[in-house]
């Protein structure tokens, strides 16, 4: 053979970043919870119809956006103090950090809260999941996102621990990175869950 | 939102547990139950008496090892295959006896031997076993070991996770097999026909054990393809760029872009179902404001990409095999590639081939008989491409290269007749005839093929010794026989006008082609026989079937230049890909036998304990979730958060074996493959974790 050896060997040539791979995984699990939605939305536009109600109550009378208006400003809300967070991340401030993470947790809350009093409300008026199909689907697309609100509520105080008990190792700060990815996708959601069932709903 | 009232007994401690769903007073069950228990009783007795609990335990259950995994993958995935293929059996047995108003009737059946609920639920789990989990998890675990070997990399990308995925799957198989002893299974055939499986219509515990098991095993495949599709994107080795990858990897990766975008759906489907069957919804019901086409449409918009989900990765099998016992490069690469996602970019769009007589109209049948017909043109490319790797090459026949050319030949039959059902005018004459059944069985048995082919193609890799050929080319003799008998007669039987799923037929004249599939079935019997004679004797004469690193002498692909069978660091030093075809191009230029200089340390991850607890818990949530004990729902579904947030908190997750020690490994050629007489090294010295 002519001219220099091939390379065929590379010790220690696997440089993954750890960051960026379980950030990219993330983003494809982000992906199968989209479909999750899609498929709900796609539910929901199918049910969506005065013969799915049933007689029962439809989406004029179930849905009302200025109450959940208040929602969406509480998760917007929620979203900024996380965003702040990462500001202090990067000024490595522990204390910042914390803070920010308590905020977002505590207008997270709020949504939950809200969301709650909301079905209490629907529920005291006889308005139920078990009434139609219609229903059915209004509550469980609402409910199914106000899930996943919970689950980043956990995720959030989790995170407060790690951040307060192990400080900024790399592993913390990937998944503070990616807790505000889901943070931020669930607020996206939110939109939409707003346009699609409180918006298109009243008007 | 309060829960559903239901008939029959419940109790806060039990559900609806009761002494009486456990004692059948059926001759068939009854005698399953005693083959499993013996079996079981055999089993743990022989692992105690050997003392193998211990190495069971931290050689494989918390192991994190992409080829531990993968074995294990496909170890559940045979097992259940085994029993797929028997309820199988009981299928045609049942229709062979039953045929005719004269028939007789045994064991409380008018005719045959199965009463017509208990039929019901052999073809359901037949089909929910055979496809979920032992083709979904024999898939997973092949792509699990070879892909990484494939692209030079150490691991999955994310190893924790790929435990995870495989205790998931294994808890969700087990619940289908607690169905068999413990209540009992769906009635409403694999694809949980709507209303059937609603609460008012199906009250016991079968579609509950359906519901959940395919929740919790596909909850397991989608976190697998988030893994995979990062593996490939994200971990391959120096030079191997995207068009030097082997076309296997290509196809997991377009299969494991379906999986991502199709289970979710199907996770959405059955929730419904669920909230239905627990929460007194309405999404489904034939009544107030139900849509029974909305569960059958989303169904199948996760159905038909799942078919395509099982079948590219057999493509890139057959795309393995075939260029190696040709001894020549696969013709057409690039358009391999591409009709691969051509494939799967259709499969998106084709989901109500499935039911063309639901009525939509001719513009949307017309929209989706263009798109299934649409498949065809990648189909035919890639066979045309397998034909002319063929042709001219210097072929050897080996038990892989017969599965393949096997399944390509399948593929010819399933696939034309595929494109007859596409037609909505033939599609309504055929409707839920034998026919379709046949023809999805020839698809699905591409697949069957190609896993077979599979295991003797990459066996020695793994395992360092090849599989006996004389009997594995028994087991293809009979497997392709048992086929062709069955399908043959079946295609036949449809175009006379037999309907699926009938446990009484009331024509005689349909008895001789039942005779001939039920021969078939016999054949398929002595396959199984041959199939473990051949494990049995590939075991006994491991030594004298000793391979070295190119198992075949002809291998292409990268994971033949590996050492077989492969350390559990897979490769010593990173390796630098030169080519497409690298083991091949190695051997070409003389390389082959060239060993890295220097060693660099290798970080392993350490074996936990948290994925099979996890999965022990899943079934815990499943088994409660389906007898309503709450308690023990809740209990378990509360465990699983807390194992995962303190398993988050784990530190030094990862274990690093030092350059000296790999030189000695290598340089002793000591064996450290997956199955040795000794604990391996990372283990001897890791903790395993909580």
């Amino acid at each position: 053979m002519s001219g220099a050896q091939p390379v065929l060997w590379l010790p220690g040539g696997e440089e993954h970043d750890p960051i960026a791979n379980k950030t990219f995984g993330f983003w494809l699990y982000m992906m199968s919870d989209a479909l999750i939605f899609a498929a709900l939305f796609a539910a929901y536009g199918v049910l969506d119809h005065r013969f799915n109600a049933a007689g029962g109550a439809t989406a004029r009378q179930v849905a009302h956006p200025v109450d959940a208006f208040w929602q969406t400003l509480a998760v917007f809300a929620s979203v900024l103090a996380y965003s702040l967070a990462m500001v202090k991340l990067k000024a490595g401030s522990r204390l910042g950090v914390l803070l920010g993470l308590g905020a977002a947790a505590l207008l997270g809350l709020v949504f939950i809260g809200l969301e709650i009093a909301d079905f209490a409300s629907l529920i005291g008026q006889g308005i139920t999941p078990e009434r139609s199909g219609f229903l059915s689907m209004f509550f469980v697309l609402v409910a199914v996102h106000g899930l996943h609100m919970l689950f980043g509520l956990l995720w959030i105080a989790v995170m407060m621990a790690q951040v307060a008990l192990k400080g900024f190792t790399t592993e913390v700060v990937t998944r503070l990175l990616t807790l505000r990815l889901f943070w931020t996708f669930q607020a996206s959601i939110w939109v939409c869950v707003f346009v699609f069932v409180y918006l298109r709903g009243a008007f | 939102m309060s829960l559903v009232h239901l008939q029959g007994s419940w109790t806060p401690w039990l559900g609806r547990l009761t002494l009486s769903v456990i004692l059948y007073h059926n001759g068939i069950v009854d005698g399953a139950f005693v083959f499993a228990a013996v079996t079981g009783i055999v089993i743990l007795g022989v692992i105690t008496y050997y003392r193998k609990w211990g190495y069971l335990i931290r050689e494989w259950i918390t192991s994190l090892d992409h080829k531990k995994i993968g074995v294990m993958y496909i170890l559940i995935g045979l097992v259940m295959m085994f029993r797929g293929f028997i309820d199988a059996l009981m299928i045609r047995t049942q229709q062979m006896m039953a045929d005719g108003p004269d028939s007789p009737g045994h064991l409380q059946a008018l005719h045959g031997y199965l009463p017509p609920y208990h039929f019901d639920q052999i073809y359901s789990s037949h089909g929910t076993i055979m496809i979920l989990f032992a083709v979904t998890p024999i898939l997973v675990g092949l792509m699990n070991l070879i892909v990484p070997l494939q692209i030079g990399a150490r691991d999955m990308a994310f190893p924790y996770l790929n435990a995870v995925s495989l205790w998931l799957t294994a808890a969700g198989a087990g619940l289908v097999m607690a169905s068999l002893f413990i209540g009992d299974f769906s009635h409403a055939g694999w694809i949980g026909l709507i209303p059937l499986t609603e609460l008012p219509y199906s009250p016991g515990v079968g579609v509950d054990y359906w519901m959940w098991a395919i929740q919790i095993g596909s909850v397991g495949t989608t976190l697998g393809t988030v893994n995979l599709i990062a593996t490939i994107v994200k971990m391959r080795a120096p030079g191997m760029t995207w068009f030097r990858m082997p076309i296997f990897t290509w196809t997991a990766l377009s299969t494991n872009i379906i999986g991502l975008t199709a289970f979710p759906v199907l996770g959405v489907a059955l929730a419904l179902l669920g909230c239905d069957r627990y929460l007194g919804t309405h999404f489904y019901t034939a009544g107030l404001g139900g849509n029974l086409m909305l569960f059958t449409d989303l169904f199948w918009i996760w159905g038909h990409p799942e078919v395509y989900f099982l079948v590219l990765p057999a493509f890139g099998i057959i795309s393995e095999i075939i260029p190696t016992f040709s001894e020549r490069p696969l013709f057409g690469y690039i358009t391999m590639v591409a009709a691969t996602f051509a494939i799967a970019g259709i499969s998106w769009s084709v989901w109500l081939h499935h039911f063309f007589t639901m009525g939509a109209g001719p513009d949307v049948n017309g929209f989706f008989s263009v798109a299934t017909m649409l498949v065809g043109i990648p189909t035919g490319v890639k066979v045309f491409n397998w034909a002319f790797t063929l042709y001219r090459g210097r072929l050897r026949f080996d038990t892989p290269m017969l599965w393949a050319v096997g399944a390509v030949f399948l593929l010819l039959v399933g696939g034309l007749t595929g494109m007859m059902l596409a037609i909505p005018p033939i599609n309504y004459t055929i409707h839920n005839s034998v026919f379709v059944v046949a023809h999805f069985h020839c698809m699905v048995l591409v697949v069957a093929f190609s896993i077979f082919g599979a295991i003797a193609y990459w066996f020695p890799k793994v395992f360092g010794f090849r599989l006996d050929e004389h009997n594995g080319k028994r087991v293809f003799a009979c497997f392709s026989l048992g086929t062709f008998l069955v399908f043959a007669a079946m295609f036949a039987l449809g175009f006379m006008g037999m309907t699926r799923r009938l446990d009484y037929l009331a024509d005689p004249h349909w008895k001789p082609l039942l005779i001939v599939e039920e021969i078939g079935v016999f054949f398929y019997c002595v396959a199984c026989y041959y199939f473990f004679r051949m494990l049995h004797v590939s075991i006994r004469d491991r030594a004298k079937n000793r391979v070295g690193a190119d198992a075949w002498g002809t291998g292409r692909s990268p994971e033949w230049i590996a050492r077989s069978p492969v350390p559990f660091y897979n490769f010593a030093a990173t390796p630098h890909f030169n080519a497409l075809d690298e083991a091949a191009w190695r051997r070409g230029q003389g390389l082959s036998d060239v060993a890295p200089r220097d060693y660099e340390p290798i970080a392993t991850p350490k074996n936990t304990i948290a994925p099979p607890l996890i999965g022990a818990l899943a079934f815990g949530f499943g088994f409660g979730m389906v007898w309503r004990i709450w308690w023990m729902a809740g209990l378990s579904l509360i465990a699983i958060i807390g194992v995962v947030i303190l398993r988050s908190f784990a530190t030094e997750t990862e274990h690093v074996i030092s350059a000296e020690q790999i030189r000695s490994m290598e340089t002793t050629g000591s064996s450290v493959g997956i199955v040795t007489d000794h604990i391996s090294p990372p283990v001897a010295e890791a903790e395993a974790f909580l």
